[in-house]
C-alpha cells in the first residue's frame, strides 16, 4: 500500500545527498585515523631517519623498516610482559565468567527474596571509579597473608604459587583477583539480562526430572548462553588486558607487570625517541585489534547487551 | 497440572523450601540444592563485599582520621571532618582537580557524546560502507588508554608532534605547548579521551537505534517531515531509556578519568583530576590515607548520582 508510494521517489532524489554524505563521512574518517596512521608510520622510521628530517617528511633514503620494533622487543623484553598480561587475563577471564553465570543463574532461574538486590549489589560494584576503594584495597592487599607454596618457572618466567612474599600485594593472583571482583558486576548484569529471557519452564522441568542445580546449570543454561558468553569474553579480555590502573597500584616489582602498566613505566627508559614510543604502542595495541577483527560481532554484542535491555 | 512436584530422587525433601514459580506452582527444591545454590550467590557476593564495598566503606572511615599509616589504627587517630575542611579551604589542587572534573564531564557531555549520536544517526541507515566506517570510530574504542596516550602524545608534542609541525609552530619563540602550557593541556587530553568516547556512544545509540520501531518513522516521512525533525520529535523520545545509559556512561567515563592525565604527565600542572589526586596523597608520596580517602569520598558521593539513576532505570522494569 503505503510500500510502492514510499520507495520510488526516494531512489532518485537522494542520489546527490547520498554523495555528499558519503564524501562528508570519508573525510571524517581519514581524520580519525589518522593519528593511528601516524602512529605507525612513525613506528616505522628508522631515528636515524627523522632526526634528519624531522617527523614530518616523506620517508628519507633509509626508507621504511621494523627496527624499531626489533629494538623494542628485544631490548625492553616485551615477550615476558605479554606473558605477564596473558597469566592475569585468561584464567581471570574463565574465573569471571563461571561465577558470573553462577550467580545469574541463580538470580534469574529462581525466584527468592534478595534477589534483585543481590544484582543491584553487583552492579553498582562496577559503576564506582577504582580510586574510590583503592586506598583500602591497598592497605587489604599488604595485610592478607597468602601461602609461599613454591613456584612454576618456565626460563626467566617465573609463576608464583600463589604469592612470593606472603602477600596478596604484588601477585600475579592479586591482579587477577581484583579484576575478576571488579568485572563480576558487569557480567552478572550482562548474563542475567540474558538470561531473563531463557524460560524458567527449562529449569523447572530438569528439576523434575532429577537433575540437581549444578548439573543444569553447566549442561543446559550455559550451552543456551554461548552467544553473550563468547560476546563477554571477547569484551573481558579487552577490558582486563587494557587495565592500566590495578597493576600500577598493586604491583610493584617491574618484572611482573601486565604490558600497558609496563609501557608506561618503559617510558624514559628504554624509550628515549617518538619512534620506539610509536613501536611500542603499536605492539601493545595489536593484540586487542586483532581480537577486535576477528570477533567484531561478539564484541559489540557484549557492549550493547550490556547498555539496551534485551 | 499438578500443584505440587517432587523430585523423583532418594534424598526426601524435608523441610523444603518451596519455590514459586509465579504462576500458581510449586516446586521443592533439595537441601542439596538449596545449598549449592546459596554458595553459588553466596561466596561471589562475598568476595564483592570484601573487596569492593568494605573499602568503600572504610574509605568512609578513614576520611574521618588522620591515619597516615603506620602503626595501628587507634581511636587517637579520629579527627572529625578536619579533612574535608582542609580539603575544602587549604589544599590548593583540591578545587583545580574538581574543576578539571566538571570540564571532562561538561566536555563529554556536551562535544564527545552529542558527536557519538550523530555519528550513530547518520550511519543507521541501508548504504554501502557503513560498517567500514563504524569500525573506523570503533577502533579507538579496543586500544588501551596507555596506547592512546602514546599516540597523541606523538601528534601534541610540542617539537615533534605533527600539530605544530604542520602549523610551524615549533620554535622556542611561538611554540604551543599542547602538554605543558596549564590552560590548555587539559584540552589535548579531552581530544585524546574523546577520541575514544564518541566511538563507544557510537556503537551503543546505534544500536538502540535499531530497535526504534521503522514504522514510526515512514510515518512521519508520509507526514513530509525531514530527517532532523524526525530525529528530534520522535526518536529521541522513544529512545528514552538509551538516553538515559548514555548520560549514565557519560557521567561516569568523567568521574572514572585518570589513565590519559596520568600518562601524560602524572596528573600536574593542569592535569589534576580527583582521582589522581587520590592515588598520589594515599600511594605515591605521602601517605596520607586519611586525608586522601576524603578525596575518595568526594569521589563517591558524586558517583552515587549516577549509578542510584542507573540502578532504579534498569532495576525498575524487572
Amino acid at each position: 500500500m503505503s510500500a510502492v508510494a514510499v520507495t520510488a521517489p526516494r531512489r532518485i532524489a537522494v542520489r546527490p545527498a547520498r554523495l555528499a554524505l558519503h564524501a562528508f563521512l570519508l573525510a571524517v574518517v581519514a581524520a580519525w585515523i589518522f593519528p593511528l596512521f601516524w602512529a605507525v608510520y612513525s613506528s616505522l622510521r628508522p631515528v636515524s631517519d627523522t632526526i634528519q628530517n624531522g617527523y614530518l617528511s616523506f620517508p628519507g633514503s633509509a626508507g621504511l623498516s621494523l627496527v624499531n620494533y626489533q629494538t623494542v622487543w628485544n631490548n625492553a623484553e616485551l615477550p615476558y610482559f605479554y606473558l605477564n598480561t596473558l597469566v592475569i587475563a585468561v584464567p581471570a577471564v574463565i574465573l569471571t565468567l563461571i561465577i558470573a553465570s553462577m550467580v545469574a543463574f541463580a538470580c534469574t532461574q529462581f525466584s527468592w527474596r534478595f534477589n534483585l538486590t543481590t544484582l543491584m549489589i553487583f552492579t553498582a560494584g562496577n559503576l564506582l571509579p577504582p580510586q574510590v576503594i583503592i586506598v583500602p584495597l591497598y592497605r587489604i592487599y599488604l595485610n592478607t597473608p597468602i601461602p609461599v607454596l613454591g613456584s612454576i618457572d618456565i626460563g626467566k618466567f617465573s609463576f608464583p604459587l600463589f604469592s612470593d612474599r606472603g602477600l596478596l600485594y604484588d601477585q600475579y593472583i592479586g591482579i587477577m583477583l581484583i579484576h575478576i571482583v571488579f568485572q563480576t558486576g558487569f557480567a552478572t548484569f550482562v548474563l542475567s539480562n540474558y538470561m531473563k529471557t531463557i524460560s524458567k519452564e527449562i529449569t523447572e522441568s530438569a528439576i523434575v526430572d532429577g537433575a540437581h542445580v549444578l548439573r543444569i546449570w553447566w549442561n543446559i543454561v550455559l550451552p543456551l548462553c554461548r552467544p553473550a558468553l563468547a560476546a563477554m569474553a571477547t569484551l573481558l579480555f579487552t577490558f582486563i588486558y587494557n587495565d592500566f590502573f590495578w597493576a600500577l597500584i598493586l604491583m610493584s616489582t617491574g618484572a611482573k607487570r601486565p604490558i600497558t602498566s609496563a609501557l608506561n613505566n618503559l617510558q624514559g627508559e628504554f624509550f628515549v625517541n617518538y619512534n620506539l614510543i610509536a613501536a611500542g604502542a603499536m605492539l601493545v595495541a595489536i593484540p586487542p585489534i586483532l581480537v577486535y577483527v576477528f570477533l567484531q560481532k561478539q564484541f559489540i554484542a557484549g557492549l550493547t547487551l550490556g547498555s539496551t535491555k534485551g | 497440572m499438578a500443584t505440587s512436584i517432587s523430585p523423583a530422587r532418594e534424598e526426601t525433601p524435608e523441610t523444603g523450601e518451596v519455590v514459586a514459580t509465579g504462576r500458581g506452582r510449586y516446586h521443592v527444591l533439595t537441601r542439596y540444592d538449596r545449598r549449592i545454590l546459596a554458595l553459588m550467590v553466596g561466596i561471589p557476593l562475598l568476595l564483592d563485599i570484601v573487596f569492593i564495598w568494605w573499602p568503600t566503606f572504610s574509605s568512609i572511615l578513614l576520611s574521618l582520621t588522620n591515619y597516615n599509616g603506620v602503626g595501628d589504627l587507634t581511636g587517637d587517630n579520629f579527627i572529625g571532618l578536619r579533612n574535608y575542611q582542609f580539603l575544602f579551604s587549604g589544599y590548593t589542587l583540591f578545587w583545580p582537580a574538581f574543576f578539571h572534573n566538571v570540564l571532562w564531564l561538561a566536555w563529554l557531555a556536551f562535544v564527545a557524546t552529542p558527536l557519538g549520536i550523530f555519528f550513530a544517526v547518520l550511519l543507521d541507515r541501508e548504504m554501502r560502507g557503513t560498517g567500514f566506517y563504524q569500525s573506523v570510530f570503533f577502533l579507538p574504542v579496543v586500544l588501551s588508554l596507555v596506547c592512546v596516550g602514546f599516540i597523541w602524545e606523538l601528534q601534541f608534542s610540542p617539537t615533534d608532534g605533527f600539530i605544530n609541525n604542520v602549523l610551524h609552530r615549533t620554535s622556542s619563540g611561538n611554540i604551543i605547548d599542547w602538554l605543558g602550557n596549564p590552560r590548555i593541556n587539559i584540552f589535548a587530553v579531552l581530544i585524546a579521551a574523546s577520541w575514544r568516547h564518541v566511538g563507544y556512544i557510537m556503537v551503543i545509540y546505534l544500536a538502540g537505534l535499531k530497535s526504534v520501531d521503522p514504522t514510526l518513522r515512514e510515518a512521519a516521512k508520509v507526514d513530509g517531515a525531514n530527517e532532523v525533525r524526525t530525529f528530534f520529535r520522535i526518536v529521541f523520545p522513544v529512545m528514552a531509556p538509551i538516553n538515559v545509559v548514555v548520560a549514565v556512561i557519560t557521567a561516569i567515563e568523567a568521574l572514572r578519568a585518570f589513565d590519559i592525565a596520568f600518562i601524560i604527565n602524572q596528573g600536574k600542572n593542569g592535569l589534576e583530576l580527583l582521582s589522581i589526586l587520590i592515588t598520589n596523597n594515599s600511594i605515591s608520596e605521602a601517605s596520607l590515607v586519611g586525608f586522601g580517602s576524603a578525596i575518595a569520598v568526594v569521589l563517591l558521593v558524586i558517583s552515587l548520582g549516577p549509578i542510584i539513576v542507573f540502578l532504579s532505570r534498569t532495576m525498575r522494569t524487572t
